[in-house]
């Protein structure tokens, strides 16, 4: 039997071990796994891990990848600190998408960027609404928020479907299922640098991030709704002796994380893809979830974990083009990665002890 | 030794050792017990009492130490060897399946095959020879939590045992349940079956008990002949130092000013758990303590929720604080009232264990230190501001620290008590609720904790005080009522009424309760 005793301070040897050891044996499985396929290994692995960082034009490409993640696991890293369990960010992002984005297609000529800073608030509104579904019969109902929140991603995956193929269809689009293109003003640009130009996809909505982290880390540690937030996920009893109000906190932490991964859609589709189409996220919601548990629930930490999921997305890509790689083998690295990562981190904080299973 | 069945030995334990990690549960425990001997083992929370007797049963292994049983020594891997050896315990908490009858309960933790039809019969025989009443046919849970306990005293001694072990047996029974417990098992000591009975309550060992081994901080530090002995030398003996007794003031004047009333509160249970209250009417007047008592589970956590404001009641004329509606009021409202509530669970309701002291100061302070105009520091986490008050807490309360601030799972329970009770008082209430405020806390956390309760009620506040403890209900109180299947009973004076009243209520006699009421 293997039994697991929370560590009472964590070592200082282990913060050290934990991430080498992670880091040695994704590695080392990597490398094998590369090489019993016949790939040449530190090809790959210099695909995976350093290609994105080869050049500068690339790095940008990290932080436009980790934005949308980033945005959604602050949103997420909300509600799991209050023990309630959004797992249908991916269909608030859509949704977020789709309101704000029927929203632009209403003024097919506006340059004015005016337009976009509405969509983000009308995208944030479509996510919260989504996430409201939820949250309603959470506090009302008793009904679990896991499989409420996760079934409405895939009535929200149909229903975008069916809008780009119906009603917004554009009559000039060969029939393919595309909406017309957003006017100018409902598009974020990218960053042009002096003298350089830019500098791969890097675009203006990446500076949501950086207002999105120091705003989030006050709230969850300076204001008094965070402080809520935190009892409430650590002793809910607690938190009603203390006459903090479980449902209004439930209620709250979904709208503003389905708001968060509206906002995230509309940041997304404004800046890389500038129309309606069926498929506006690629897994973003269900990633977020990994990287907000990745980054400890903590924003700083989220940040990093965001460009660490998005580093080793970007390099599988890479490795893809480059060698030919099949998309499950580079799916197969990244579980390792997370295993590895995941299993250092509970070594940190637990003592495992190996006994004899009695009879 | 005196008596003649003390002369021979049945179980002799040396020098047994167990630690976990860094902390030793058990240091050179000797233990000697002679056949048919009723043994008791006392010491407070965490003494190792329940390590010792774990590692006589099997369930832990000893880290060093011999066992002899009839002078020949053993190894005792497994409950399972345990009984082979004649060793049979009854636990604190019963592992009884709810959903089984009492045959089945039995049939499943007996070693050996037998019958349907003989163990009804050998079950009928065993309850019949010793007054151990139980229909084996009914299921577990329609039992009374009596019940339950002969069942699982009946499931050992269908094993003949020599040595039965029996974990504070007497923390779940009402007064007339204890009395019949003590009937057989002084039967079945004087049969030669030995006893080895685990308390921390004093009359109790010296009423039942032959010899008394005491424990502290995992050491065996006297037997004494229990016949020989009185309460107050066992209870320095445990603690390791003397005993301050509560001062109580007997000539006192209760105010007759109201405080606090219920009138006709009932409040259905909206979950299958849990009791619904049922028409309570309750008084409790300034400068008064109302003991309410009754075994756990009868809707204690019920009626502690209504009180501290946690559920609010459907008619806000339910509640009543010096004639004024506060039904519909809530928690934070009612603490700025001036009703203070200590739930029974100090951590992970009273407190949150991973967060630092002044936090949880904060937690409850957070209306005060935000109650200021400024919008934005009402939105802020002031519990910075709590760091002076909840020093001044620690200190006043005599509350000791590992170091400053520490989070609250750093303290030990009667530390953290102390902080919790603290934390309430200093808010100076005028009401103070508390439900078994001494559960598990060591002796003189108790003593001190008690001397607050009746400092409160001298200094004219309202306390009403929830608690299985009888001994501590009768000690404290001067109005005494009972909860039972979240129905109250009247409030009698408490030299008006007997612990065996008192039991007769808690054990569901509601008809006796309008012959007490009759009487009175």
């Amino acid at each position: 039997m293997i039994t697991f005793t929370p560590r009472d301070k964590v070592s200082k040897n282990w913060t050290i071990m934990g991430p080498a050891l992670s880091i040695f044996f994704t590695v080392f499985f990597g490398l094998l796994i590369f090489a019993l396929l016949g790939y040449d290994p530190l090809e790959t692995l210099y695909q995976i891990f350093i290609s994105p960082f080869s050049r500068i034009d690339r790095i940008s490409d990290v932080f436009v990848k980790a934005c949308p993640l980033i945005i959604i696991g602050i949103g997420l890293m909300l509600c799991f600190r209050a023990n309630v369990w959004n797992i249908g960010a991916e269909g608030q992002f859509i949704m977020g998408t789709l309101l704000a984005g029927s929203f632009a297609l209403l003024f097919p000529n506006v340059e004015n960027k005016l337009l976009i800073f509405i969509m983000i608030f009308i995208g944030f509104v479509g996510g919260a609404l989504w996430a409201f579904i939820p949250a309603i019969l959470k506090t009302k109902l008793n009904v679990n928020e896991i499989l409420v929140s996760l079934m409405l991603v895939y009535v929200a995956m149909l229903f975008i479907d069916f809008i780009v193929r119906g009603p917004l269809r554009d009559p000039m689009s060969f029939g393919f299922p595309l909406s017309k293109p957003y006017s100018d003003g409902a598009l974020i640009n990218k960053i042009t640098f002096p003298g350089i130009g830019y500098l791969g996809q890097l675009h203006y909505g990446v500076l949501f991030i950086v207002l999105l982290i120091p705003f989030s880390w006050l709230f969850v540690n300076k204001t008094l709704s965070g402080f809520k937030i935190n009892v409430l996920g650590a002793a809910p009893k607690a938190a009603r002796f203390a006459g903090f109000k479980q449902n209004a906190i439930t209620i709250t932490v979904l709208l503003i994380s389905g708001g968060l991964a509206g906002v995230a859609g509309v940041i997304e589709v404004s800046a890389n893809i500038g129309q309606l189409q069926p498929e506006v996220s690629f897994g973003y919601g269900f990633t977020a979830i990994i990287v907000a548990f990745l980054g400890r629930l903590n924003p700083v930490g989220i940040l990093f974990a965001g460009i660490i999921i998005a580093t080793v997305k970007l390099g599988a890509d890479n490795a893809q083009m480059s060698m030919g790689i099949p998309k499950v083998v580079t799916g197969l690295f990244e579980g390792i990665l997370l295993f590895f990562l995941l299993t250092g981190e509970t070594l940190q904080k637990y003592k495992i002890k190996w006994s004899k299973v009695k009879k | 030794m005196e008596k003649e069945k003390g002369s021979e030995l049945l179980l002799k334990a040396t020098k047994i050792n167990k630690s976990f990690g860094d902390f030793s549960a058990n240091k050179d425990i000797d233990i000697d017990v002679a056949k048919g001997e009723i043994h008791a083992l006392l010491g407070e929370n965490g003494a190792g009492k329940s390590t010792l007797v774990k590692i006589f049963y099997g369930v832990l292994k000893p880290d060093t130490g011999s066992i002899e049983i009839n002078n020949k020594e053993v190894s005792i891997s497994s409950p399972n060897s345990a009984r082979k050896n004649g060793i049979g315990m009854v636990f604190q908490h019963f592992s009884l399946f709810p959903a089984l009858t009492v045959a089945e309960n039995i049939l499943i933790a007996l070693d050996e095959k037998i019958k349907f039809k003989d163990l009804i019969s050998e079950i009928s025989k065993l309850s019949k020879e010793w007054e151990l009443f139980v229909d084996p046919l009914k299921r577990v849970s329609e039992l009374s939590v009596g019940e339950q306990q002969r069942v699982e005293i009946i499931r050992c001694l269908m094993q003949n045992p020599k040595l039965l072990i029996m974990d504070e047996p007497t923390s779940v029974l009402t007064p007339q349940e204890i009395s019949n417990l003590f009937k057989i098992l002084k039967r079945l000591a004087s049969s030669g079956c030995s006893i080895l009975y685990i308390s921390h309550k004093l009359e109790e060992i010296i009423e039942i008990a032959d010899q008394v081994t005491i424990l502290k901080s995992g050491k065996s530090i006297a037997t004494i002949d229990a016949k020989k002995t009185t309460t107050k030398f066992l209870a320095e003996t445990m603690v390791g130092k003397e005993i301050t007794a509560l001062k109580k003031v007997n000539t006192k004047t209760f105010s007759k000013d109201i405080a606090l009333e219920l009138k006709n509160l009932n409040k259905p249970n909206e979950t299958n758990f849990g009791i619904s209250l049922k028409n309570i009417n309750l008084q409790v007047n300034y400068g008064e303590i109302l003991g309410i008592a009754g075994i756990a589970g009868n809707g204690q956590v019920e009626l502690m929720e209504v009180l501290s404001g946690e559920t609010i009641t459907d008619n806000e004329n339910e509640i009543l604080l010096e004639s004024i509606p506060i039904g519909s009021k809530d928690i934070t409202e009612r603490r700025q009232l001036g009703i203070e509530t200590i739930p029974e669970e100090r951590t992970l309701h009273a407190t949150v264990p991973n967060l630092t002291i002044s936090e949880n100061t904060f937690l409850t302070y957070f209306s005060k230190y935000n109650k200021t105009d400024n919008i934005i520091s009402n939105l802020l986490n002031n519990h910075q501001n709590s760091l002076i008050e909840s020093e001044r807490i620690l200190k006043d309360n005599d509350v000791r620290c590992p170091e400053v601030n520490p989070l609250a799972n750093q303290l030990s329970g009667g530390n953290l008590q102390k902080f919790i009770l603290g934390r309430s008082l200093a808010n100076n209430p005028k009401v103070a609720i508390f439900s078994q405020p001494t559960w598990g806390v060591d002796i003189g956390a108790a003593t001190s904790i008690r001397q607050k309760l009746l400092n409160l009620s001298q200094s004219e506040k309202a306390v009403i005080l929830i608690s299985q403890d009888l001994e501590e209900i009768f000690e404290l109180s001067d109005q005494i009522c009972v909860i039972n299947g979240g129905t109250l009973s009247k409030i009698m004076p408490v030299d008006k009424v007997t612990a065996a009243d008192v039991g007769l209520l808690m054990g569901g006699k509601l008809d006796t309760a309008s012959e007490l009421e009759i009487i009175k």
